[in-house]
C-alpha cells in the first residue's frame, strides 16, 4: 500500500467523525434529562423502536423468500427484477413516500378499495411501518441473497438425497447456513428503518404518538427548540452505535 | 415402466451431455463405474439421484420408476469426494439428519446415528463439530450419514479421491465392510477401488458403455482403451498363506498393505508391469518371485514395449525397453522367465476369493 493513501484516508475519517464530535459538543448536558425526557420525545423514541422492530420483522418475512427466489431460481428478466427490488436503495426517500401515497393514499391505486374494507392506511402508524419496510427491504434481500450464493447449493443437494423434503432442507440446512448474513441484513434493515424520515413524513405525516418518529421529532424540534433537537440526535446516535455493536459488521459474516 | 426386479435398472439418454447408458445393479451388488473425465459417470449418478433429468429413458429402483420423482423421495444417498458435512451440526446430528428428516424422533435418530458411527469406527467423534475433523474422519462420518439414510441404492462419487494416500486404505476397509450387502453404484478412477469394493465393473467412454463384466475379468483382460490404460496393473488373486499369494502354481511373495490380512483368506497381489523383469533363463540368487511364462503379445507403448505373457491361467504384463525386447527375441510363443521383486508387490485383502 502506498503511504500517501493515509492522507485522504485520514481526511475521510475526520469528515465522518468531526460532525459527530461537534454535535456532542453542543449538547447541554445539564438539561439533558428534561430535553430527552419530555412526553413528545419519549413518545417519538418508543414509536421509532416499535415501528422499526415491526418493519424489520416484515422485512424478514418478505425479504428472505425474495432472496431465496432470486438466489435459487433462474427465469427470464431476473436481472431486471433484482434491479427493481433494489430500487428503494437509490430512489430519494421522499419519492418513495410519494409512490406509497399514490398506491395506498385515499386517492391512490388501491387506497379506495382498502377504505371500503375499513382500512385507512395513510397518516397512520401502519403507514410508518410500511414506509420503513419499503426502504429497508433491499438491505435484507441483498445480505441474504449474497449469503445464499456464498453458501451454494451443495449442502442442500446432499440434504435432499438424504431424504429431507424441500421444507425440511430450508429449515434445517439453508436457514442455519445463511444465519450470519441474515442477522447482518436484519440489523441493517433495523438501522435503516430507525433513521427513515423522508418517506415516513411524506406518507405518514407527523402526529405525536402515532406517526412522529424520532427523526421526524428531531426535524420538528430543530426550529422550535434546537437544544432538544441536539439532545434527541444524541439519543439516535447512541441507539445506532448499540445496533452496530450488536451486529459487529465484518465479524462472523463470511 | 415398472419391473418387479429388485436392484437398479438404468436406461437413459441425456442429449446435452451426449450420454446414452444402459446398466443394471443387482440387489446387494456393488457396481464400479470407471471411465475418463467427461465420460458421463457423474451424469449417470445425477440421473439416479434426480439431479439430472434424462432426455428420455427411465431409472427403475426396486421396481419403482423414478421418472419425475423428486430427489428426496428416491431413497438414494449420495456421497461425493467432498464430505459436505453440515457445518452447523455436530457429527452425531449430521448422521442423525436422514432419520430425523424422514420422521424418526430425536432419540431414535441419535441412537441410530451412534450405531452407524460405530460401524465406521468413529463413535468417539460424535460430539465434535465438522471443522474439527481430519479429511479421513470427515469422510467416515459422511459414510455413516449416507448409511443412516438406509438408501435403496448408495451412490459413491470418487469417495476417496480427495483424501491423503495414507488414510485411503483404512477408509477402503470401512467401505468394504459397509458396502458388503448393499446395492451400490461406485464411480472411481482407481482400479484398486474397483477390485477391492466392486463385484462388477462398467467402463464408460464418451457417454457409452464400452465394457461390462466381472471386476477381475475387466481389470485383467481389458478390452477398452481406458480400462487397459488404468488397469495396466498386474493382479493375481489367490489365497494368502502368511507370506505369499498362492494361485495354482504361481506363488507371489509380497508386502501386505496396512489392512488386516488373515492367513488362508482371499487376497490379491498387485504390481506394476514396470516391476516385472524378463529373462531368457530362470534368474538365480536374488530373493525374487520367479514365474515361467509364455509370451502372448508384444506391443509398443510410448518409449517402452509392453509384453503380455501367460503364466498358467494368469495374464502378466511386463514393460521392457525396445532394445531388451530385441535382445530377448520376444515374439508370441517365446518361453521366458519373469522376476518380480517382493517389495514391488502390494497385497490386499480381496472381496471375493
Amino acid at each position: 500500500m502506498p503511504r500517501w493513501l493515509y492522507v485522504p484516508a485520514v481526511l475521510g475519517l475526520l469528515f465522518v467523525l468531526l460532525p459527530l464530535v461537534a454535535m456532542v459538543s453542543r449538547v447541554e448536558w445539564g438539561d439533558l434529562g428534561t430535553l430527552v425526557g419530555s412526553a413528545s420525545a419519549r413518545d417519538a423514541l418508543w414509536l421509532s423502536l416499535r415501528t422499526s422492530g415491526t418493519s424489520t420483522l416484515l422485512c424478514l418475512l418478505l425479504g428472505v423468500p425474495m432472496a431465496v427466489v432470486l438466489a435459487r431460481t433462474r427465469f427470464p428478466g431476473q436481472g431486471v427484477l433484482r434491479a427493481l427490488v433494489l430500487l428503494p436503495l437509490v430512489v430519494p426517500p421522499v419519492v418513495s413516500g410519494i409512490a406509497l401515497l399514490a398506491t395506498f393514499g385515499r386517492r391512490g391505486v388501491v387506497g379506495p378499495t382498502l377504505e371500503v374494507l375499513g382500512l385507512d392506511i395513510a397518516f397512520s402508524t401502519a403507514a410508518v411501518v410500511m414506509a420503513q419496510t419499503f426502504v429497508s427491504l433491499p438491505f435484507l434481500v441483498i445480505s441474504v441473497e449474497g449469503a445464499l450464493r456464498t453458501a451454494g447449493e451443495r449442502y442442500e443437494v446432499v440434504a435432499a438425497t438424504l431424504g429431507a423434503s424441500p421444507t425440511t432442507v430450508f429449515r434445517r440446512v439453508t436457514l442455519p447456513l445463511v444465519l450470519p448474513g441474515l442477522l447482518a441484513g436484519a440489523v441493517l434493515a433495523f438501522a435503516r428503518a430507525l433513521g427513515e424520515f423522508g418517506a415516513t413524513v411524506t406518507f405518514a405525516g407527523a402526529l405525536q404518538g402515532s406517526t412522529t418518529t424520532l427523526p421526524t421529532q428531531i426535524y420538528l424540534e430543530r426550529f422550535a427548540d434546537p437544544d432538544a433537537a441536539v439532545a434527541l440526535s444524541l439519543v439516535l446516535v447512541v441507539v445506532a452505535v448499540v445496533v452496530i455493536g450488536v451486529a459487529r459488521p465484518g465479524r462472523g459474516d463470511t | 415402466m415398472t419391473t418387479a426386479r429388485s436392484g437398479l435398472v438404468l436406461d437413459i439418454v441425456v442429449d446435452d451431455r451426449d450420454v446414452t447408458v444402459r446398466l443394471e445393479v443387482a440387489h446387494g451388488e456393488t457396481l464400479a463405474l470407471l471411465g475418463p473425465n467427461g465420460a458421463g459417470k457423474s451424469t449417470v449418478l445425477g440421473a439416479v439421484a434426480g439431479l439430472v433429468a434424462p432426455t428420455s429413458g427411465h431409472v427403475v429402483l426396486d421396481g419403482r420408476d423414478l421418472t419425475g420423482v423428486r430427489p428426496h423421495r428416491r431413497h438414494v444417498a449420495l456421497l461425493a469426494q467432498d464430505p459436505l458435512l453440515f457445518p452447523h451440526l455436530s457429527v452425531l446430528d449430521n448422521v442423525a439428519f436422514a432419520p430425523r428428516s424422514t420422521g424418526a424422533g430425536r432419540r431414535a435418530s441419535r441412537s441410530a446415528a451412534r450405531a452407524h458411527l460405530r460401524e465406521v469406527g468413529v463413535e468417539d467423534l460424535a460430539d465434535r463439530r465438522p471443522d474439527r475433523l481430519s479429511g479421513g474422519q470427515a469422510q467416515r462420518v459422511a459414510v455413516a450419514r449416507a448409511l443412516a439414510a438406509d438408501p435403496a441404492v448408495l451412490l459413491l462419487d470418487e469417495p476417496m479421491a480427495a483424501l491423503d494416500v495414507d488414510v485411503v486404505p483404512a477408509l477402503r476397509q470401512v467401505l468394504r465392510r459397509a458396502l458388503a450387502d448393499r446395492t451400490v453404484l461406485l464411480v472411481t478412477h482407481d482400479p484398486l477401488d474397483a477390485l477391492l469394493l466392486a463385484d462388477r465393473v462398467v467402463v464408460l467412454e464418451r457417454g457409452r458403455v464400452v465394457e461390462d463384466g466381472a471386476t477381475q475379468e475387466v481389470l485383467t483382460r481389458p478390452r477398452s482403451a481406458f480400462a487397459a490404460r488404468i488397469a495396466g496393473l498386474n493382479l493375481v488373486a489367490g489365497r494368502w498363506d502368511g507370506r505369499a499369494v498362492v494361485h495354482g502354481d504361481a506363488v507371489l511373495t509380497g508386502l501386505p498393505s496396512s489392512e488386516p490380512l488373515p492367513t488362508g483368506g482371499a487376497a490379491v497381489a498387485v504390481f506394476s508391469p514396470a516391476a516385472v523383469s524378463v529373462y531368457p533363463q530362470p534368474p538365480s540368487g536374488s530373493p525374487r518371485n520367479a514365474l515361467a511364462a509364455v509370451v502372448t503379445d508384444v506391443e509398443p507403448l510410448g518409449d517402452r514395449v509392453r509384453v503380455t505373457t501367460a503364466v498358467g491361467s494368469l495374464t502378466i504384463t511386463a514393460e521392457v525397453t525396445p532394445s531388451a525386447a530385441a535382445d530377448l527375441e520376444l515374439v508370441p510363443g517365446a518361453e521366458v522367465h519373469l522376476a518380480v521383486k517382493a517389495v514391488e508387490v502390494a497385497v490386499h485383502a480381496a472381496r471375493r476369493p
